[in-house]
């Protein structure tokens, strides 16, 4: 966790921070959207749908975050693992088909998961090939990474087009996932939860991992500084390629989720969520996985919140909300390295 | 690690010899080659009278000016911002949106036009106060959102934008091909080498010699102290910083005066249009499209942009028919077909930028006028 303190802050400030500090923020969006929208049972509802997108955000998001921090390379083209993640979850769902659509829990549950590791394994793969034949050759140099990335997206998504066309494709949802269960008087969806839980399992995996892991520990360091990690005898070039696969496993399987999640996906898919994603990682600060976690729920409450009270409003509120935590915090909420 | 001093070694790198290498053979064939495309706008109507070239010459037209403006901005001063669209879209807006309520008249087009450009400079003042001091990784995500929030404004706000339909509107009736700018004894449009003098010549001229004027300020923008400055920041950021230029005040003036021009180019495009939709000045795609122009033209040279603009527009505009033969002609191999589609040619645009960056990072003008030379 990054320091944020300040030399000179307020008792009441010091108070705050004793309590979370910034990560009270989505409590704090919560409790003046419970005043606005008045009811306990839809404002509950929208809160559990905003937590699972904000879950589903927060996969794409964190690879992103970490891949600039490590690395200090802005992909571009990571909404291109997005789309090819939601693509081939998709495209192994319908193949399955009984499997999903069947009645038996457990196969739909089995058929699920394996779409979504099928989605993972690509971005892995793909985040391979990137980073060894795109990215590589323009390490430390910013302006041609933007330009390059951008070129591969281009290439990226006329393949997509190329393999499953322009129109829109349905994604069958597994059975055991679909409905909503209504708990006092609250109606949720299945998936919501289980998109809300896995988000919530790779965040505890990824905390683990750095923070309690040998790897993790040389990760850290590489954010903080890289030159260091190099001079004590590590090859930091490793650690890029297995920071840049699991960044971008990780939007695949998030793409793969948002697939289930929307029912119906065309290629624009990952540019649409990349905005979103952009959001994220600004609010939350480069390079950290807390950050990311904190700008994703902060969005999906966001979002879902003012897509109730004024709908017209639900892409504009997050820019405004980006711009107003800019103004706040320059860097984010909760940067892993102050550059 | 700075971005500044990462993104002023590549400037640096690019720039390095440009002093001892100008060669000339190079110089000559850019400089001939702008002559002749210049030569070519300015002669449009009566050398390719047939209308898709007309629509070909108007649009290379307004997007010299846009890409040009965007030069200065990515090219001159080392600022990558994705929000063009949006100021091109806030002129284009403007002027359309006045048509159809004032009905059609230069007024309109000045009010309409004037009032995009007026919301164009304030909202480039907001964005490059509020971020222009952070990063340039940030500014361009910022930037992106920006961009991509008025696209959502553009299509929910139907009532003045048409929404995805956008608007359809007349304008002037000078401009209009019925009216006759010299009429001979029997009332018909005076021909010149076979071509009619109507309205449509006129309105063809008034964007060619706006266009002009426009790519003519910004050459001597780039001349100016003011130029030299911005290279001075692309350069070496702290240094200029450390001279005594301040370069939050530099890097937002140019980035209004870059969002003032797109918006004057956004008049054009809705002038020349008659139509103004979010697909035809305010996608992502075209952003895209002037990223690509800047990049194969040359960045950081004006004359970059008008070879960029030309190449890429009538490898939009003819690529296509080629690919369509190709795909035809091969039309019984597996794959091959599906490849050369129409359609995929932004593939193939793609795969070529990669290259391009990768071995010519300073783009055609730049490589031909000795200011990259090969890393």
């Amino acid at each position: 966790m990054s320091d944020t303190s300040i030399p000179f802050r307020t008792r009441m400030s010091a108070g705050i921070d004793r309590f979370g500090g910034v990560m009270l923020l989505p409590v704090v969006l919560a409790f003046i959207a419970f005043v606005l929208i008045g009811q306990p049972s839809t404002w509950a509802t929208l809160t559990i749908a905003g937590l699972a997108m904000g879950m589903m955000i927060f996969l794409m998001a964190s690879g992103l975050s970490l891949i600039f921090g490590l690395m200090d390379v802005l992909n571009f083209g990571h909404s291109a693992f997005v789309t090819a993640g939601a693509f081939i979850g998709a495209t192994v769902l319908a193949w399955l088909g009984f499997w999903v659509t069947g009645g038996n829990p457990a196969l739909n549950l089995a058929g699920l998961l394996l779409a979504i590791a099928a989605a993972t394994i690509f971005g892995a793969l793909a985040g391979w090939f990137f980073e060894r034949v795109v990215i590589k050759p323009v390490y430390q140099d910013h302006l041609r990474q933007i330009l390059i990335t951008v070129g591969a997206l281009i290439v990226a998504e006329e393949l997509i087009l190329l393999i499953w066309g322009g129109a829109p494709i349905p994604v069958p949802r597994p059975a055991v996932l679909t409905g909503s269960i209504v708990f006092a008087g609250v109606s949720v969806e299945i998936y919501r939860i289980f998109a809300f839980l896995l988000g919530l399992v790779v965040y505890v995996a990824m905390y683990l991992v750095l923070n309690r892991t040998r790897l993790g520990l040389l990760i850290r360091a590489g954010v903080e500084n890289r030159e260091m990690v190099e001079a004590l005898g590590f090859r930091i070039d490793r650690l890029f390629i297995l920071v840049f696969m699991a960044g971008s496993a990780l939007a695949a399987m998030g793409g793969a989720m948002w697939a289930g999640y929307q029912g119906l996906i065309t290629a624009a898919l990952g540019s649409e969520m990349m905005i979103l994603v952009f959001i994220v990682v600004i609010i939350g600060g480069l390079g950290s996985i807390q950050g990311s976690l904190l700008g994703a729920l902060l969005v999906g409450l966001m979002a879902n919140y003012v897509a109730f009270l004024v709908p017209k409003m639900a892409l504009a509120s997050n820019m405004l909300l980006m711009m107003a935590i800019l103004l706040w915090r320059p860097y984010g909420l909760l940067p892993a390295v102050k550059r | 690690m700075s971005m500044a001093r990462n993104s002023s070694a590549l400037a640096s790198k690019s720039l390095r010899g440009s002093a001892i290498s100008a060669t000339w053979p190079g110089r000559l064939v850019v400089y001939g080659a702008v002559a002749l495309i210049g030569l070519a706008l300015a002669l449009a109507p009566f050398l390719f009278p047939d209308v898709r070239s007309q629509e070909v010459a108007a649009r290379i037209c307004v997007f010299i000016v846009l890409v040009a403006s965007y030069d200065l901005l990515i090219g001159y001063t080392g600022i990558v911002s994705f929000a063009h669209t949006m100021f091109f879209g806030l002129g284009a807006y403007g002027t359309a949106i006045a048509l159809k309520t004032m009905g059609p008249g230069f007024e309109a087009i000045l009010l309409g036009g004037g009032l995009g450009v007026v919301a164009a400079l304030v909202l480039a003042l907001l964005i490059g106060l509020l971020s222009l001091r952070v990063k340039a990784i940030f500014f361009a995500m910022v930037t992106l959102s920006a961009a991509s929030v008025m696209m959502v404004l553009a299509s929910q706000l139907s009532d003045f934008t048409g929404g995805e339909d956008g608007i359809t509107y007349s304008i002037p009736r000078l401009f209009s091909p019925a009216f006759e700018l010299l009429s001979d004894a029997e009332g018909k449009a005076v021909r010149l080498f076979g071509v009619p003098l109507n309205g449509k010549i006129a309105l063809y001229y008034f964007v060619f010699i706006s266009a002009l004027v426009l790519f003519l300020a910004m050459m001597r923008i780039v001349a100016s102290p003011l130029g030299s400055v911005l290279k001075a920041i692309r350069e070496n950021e702290l240094r200029a910083e450390a001279i005594g230029y301040r370069v939050v005040f530099y890097r937002t003036t140019i980035f209004c005066i870059a969002a003032g021009i797109a918006a004057c180019a956004g008049i054009l495009r809705a002038v020349w249009l008659k139509y103004t939709g979010p697909d035809v000045v305010l996608s992502f795609d075209i952003m895209i499209d002037i990223l690509l122009m800047v990049v194969i033209g040359g960045m950081g040279t004006m004359l970059g942009a008008v070879i960029g603009v030309v190449l890429m527009t009538l490898a939009q505009y003819y690529l296509k028919d080629l690919m369509a033969l190709g795909a035809e002609a091969t039309g019984s191999l597996p794959l091959v077909p599906d490849l050369l589609y129409p359609e995929r040619w932004l593939l193939w645009l793609g795969l070529g930028f990669i290259l391009l960056v990768y071995f010519f990072p300073s783009g055609i003008v730049g490589t031909l006028l000795g200011k990259g030379g090969q890393k």
